[in-house]
């Protein structure tokens, strides 16, 4: 017996879903790829940078239920560190600058996170604020970050030493190989066993820890990976843009994660790579119009309506149309 | 000249009152927010917004009103609360019944409206408030010189905070709210109204901020954004004291001010962190706040 004779409705009704799945991925991944002909590589490369950070903070809100206040700190510690290596060490690589902010981060999410998780609730978010506004003042005073300047003329340099990176269009595909090994590993992650124990964890702690599972353990790994992960953002970022700025640093840069995550979706994979790009291009588009000073408030009143009346963001609320149409 | 610990007496005395100073703020803030969180169980990101319209309204009274320093104390926590008591009831209600989270963001954008359109309209430089007559000059008290405006502030800011503690401890209304506090269903039933008594609440907690902001107004220059980061300042100082009691609240608010004023005097590379620094320890070894009741 052939085992698509075996297959039960709902394992069928499973692979086709999966199937659809992995025609759309298939098809944005080819609009990523042309993207570059058609709209400005850096606007573009900015979106995916933004992108990769919010994935990664959602990944700590979406699927372990944990509000982080502080990820600006570790975008800034990647971007920071990885670009104090290529400005003082010319023979680097940009991978592997990338590499040492990313691991940079990642260290820093181990303290951070240690700390974090004995509290819980608005607590963590107090503590993670709290925590990254002190690595602001770090990185006011450090020597080797500028100070209110930050750093500038990070040379793009030579990818494996090889492929040069100054042409915009391949610094673009280079963006966007880190942005899908990061979007790949979220996705292997929330899919993983550990990804249904983190979802387990988020809806009711008490149970999950009756069960028998090291609750803290699951939520350290969690903010590691996603501070790791946002680390990535940041490095690639001073790469691309040849700078590393205060602005990472600063608590606003942590609202504005929240933000993309919360516009685009919270607990929806898609959804920070909506809302990245719509609040990216928000941005973009206002500094250049009258309404430039104004972002900070219009950002504030988006805030206000998603907290109010559309808490599932835009992928979710499409996600709960399609459901009830096929359902 | 005398001398503490390698350090001459006026400038360690002086970095100890403008410690004492700022932990009265630390204090002021720490215990609205206590307050508000009690009832609501929000933590109000706006406080520091708040807090800065309060200096904000008092400068524009006395520019275009004459609203002198005194009648300013009075009035603009009033205004101030208003407005809370308006953004209790218009956004924060609509969202009660959802995670705590969700309180926390709402506020933070609402923070990010007020400071946003006040840069607007008023630049992000800041304004000087001037130092109201009957409180300029100052004591010479032999090791140094205090100025009378700054030993005003720290007895009135402790004064507010004690009459606070009396209204919540010794009072009817106070009884009201501690025990909705621990059982909001249960007040309802005995006809308590919970949710007038919740607006009123956040109101209060709204006027502190504000009465916060009127006495710094003459002592930092007033700008839009002199709350948002005294206010995460505020919240280390919360993490560590815990939000469970308010004498707590107070004494945590006090010795953070403090711990930063001595910090100035022997290392101040190291002023801007240490509150950070002391809430990483006190997480280590009493993860739950000195005057925590959360597990």
């Amino acid at each position: 017996m052939s085992t698509a004779q075996t297959l039960s409705p709902a394992m069928k009704r499973e692979r086709n879903s999966r199937l659809l799945r992995g025609c759309f991925y298939l098809a944005l991944i080819s609009i990523a790829l042309v993207a570059p002909f058609i709209a400005y590589p850096i606007f573009l490369m900015k979106v995916l940078c933004f992108a990769l950070f919010a994935s990664a903070f959602n990944l700590l809100l979406g699927y372990a239920g944990l509000l982080s206040f502080g990820h600006a700190a570790f975008l800034a510690t990647g971007g920071y560190i990885t670009g104090f290596m290529l400005a003082s060490f010319p023979s680097l690589t940009p991978e592997l600058g990338i590499l040492t902010g990313t691991a940079a981060s990642m260290a820093l999410g181990l303290v951070f996170g240690l700390l974090a998780i004995r509290r819980h609730g608005i607590y963590f978010a107090m503590v993670t604020l709290a925590l990254s506004q002190m690595m602001f003042f770090l990185f006011i005073q450090a020597p080797f970050t500028g100070g209110e300047d930050g750093l500038h003329g990070v040379p793009r340099g030579e990818l494996f030493g090889l492929i040069s990176l100054s042409n915009d269009l391949s610094a673009y595909y280079f963006v966007l190989a880190i942005f899908m090994i990061g979007f790949g590993i979220i996705q292997r992650t929330v899919h993983s066993p550990y990804g249904q124990v983190l979802k387990a964890i988020r809806e009711n702690e008490p149970r999950a820890i009756s069960l028998g599972y090291n609750v803290d353990n699951y939520k350290l790994v969690a903010f590691v990976l996603s501070a790791t992960l946002a680390g990535l953002a940041g490095s690639t970022k001073t790469v691309v843009f040849q700078l590393a700025s205060l602005d990472d640093a600063h608590w606003h840069m942590s609202g504005e994660v929240i933000l993309m995550t919360l516009l685009g979706g919270v607990g929806t994979l898609l959804g920070p790579l909506v809302g990245s790009g719509i609040v990216i291009t928000l941005q973009t588009q206002l500094a250049q119009s009258p309404l430039g000073n104004w972002v900070s408030v219009i950002l504030g009143v988006i805030f206000v309506i998603c907290v109010l009346s559309f808490r599932s963001g835009i992928v979710g609320e499409i996600q709960k149309i399609v459901k009830k149409k096929f359902k | 000249m005398t001398m503490i610990l390698g350090v001459p007496l006026t400038m360690f005395m002086g970095q100890l009152i403008l410690g004492l100073i700022n932990g009265a703020f630390y204090a002021l803030l720490s215990l609205g927010l206590a307050v508000i969180f009690g009832l609501l169980k929000i933590v109000n990101f706006a406080h520091g917004a708040q807090y800065m319209l309060g200096a904000f309204t008092a400068l524009l009274g006395l520019r275009y009103l004459g609203l002198n320093y005194w009648l300013a104390l009075l009035v603009v926590p009033l205004v101030v609360g208003g407005l809370g008591i308006l953004t209790e009831r218009f956004f924060l209600r609509r969202i009660a019944h959802l995670d705590d989270l969700y309180g926390l963001l709402m506020t933070f954008g609402l923070a990010l409206i007020i400071e946003g359109s006040l840069a607007n309209f008023f630049g992000v430089s800041g304004a000087r408030y001037p130092t109201p007559e009957s409180l300029s000059g100052g004591f010479q008290l032999g090791f140094m010189f205090l100025p009378t405006y700054r030993a005003w502030v720290l007895v009135a800011a402790i004064g507010m905070c004690f009459a606070t503690w009396f209204i919540i401890e010794r009072t009817r209304l106070g009884s009201y709210l501690r025990a909705g506090t621990e059982n909001p269903m249960l007040m309802q039933n005995f006809g308590v109204n919970m949710p007038q008594l919740i607006t009123l609440t956040y109101g209060f907690g709204v006027a502190l901020a504000a009465f916060a902001g009127v006495l710094a107004a003459p002592l930092y220059s007033v700008s839009p954004s002199m709350g948002s980061n005294l206010l995460i300042v505020v919240f280390a100082v919360v993490v560590i004291g815990g939000m469970g009691s308010i004498l707590g609240a107070v004494i945590t608010g006090l010795a953070m001010g403090l711990i930063e004023g001595l910090t100035k005097v022997y290392y101040p590379e190291a002023a801007s962190t240490v509150i950070f620094v002391v809430m990483a320890i006190v997480l280590t070894l009493r993860p739950a706040g000195l005057f925590g009741k959360e597990a």
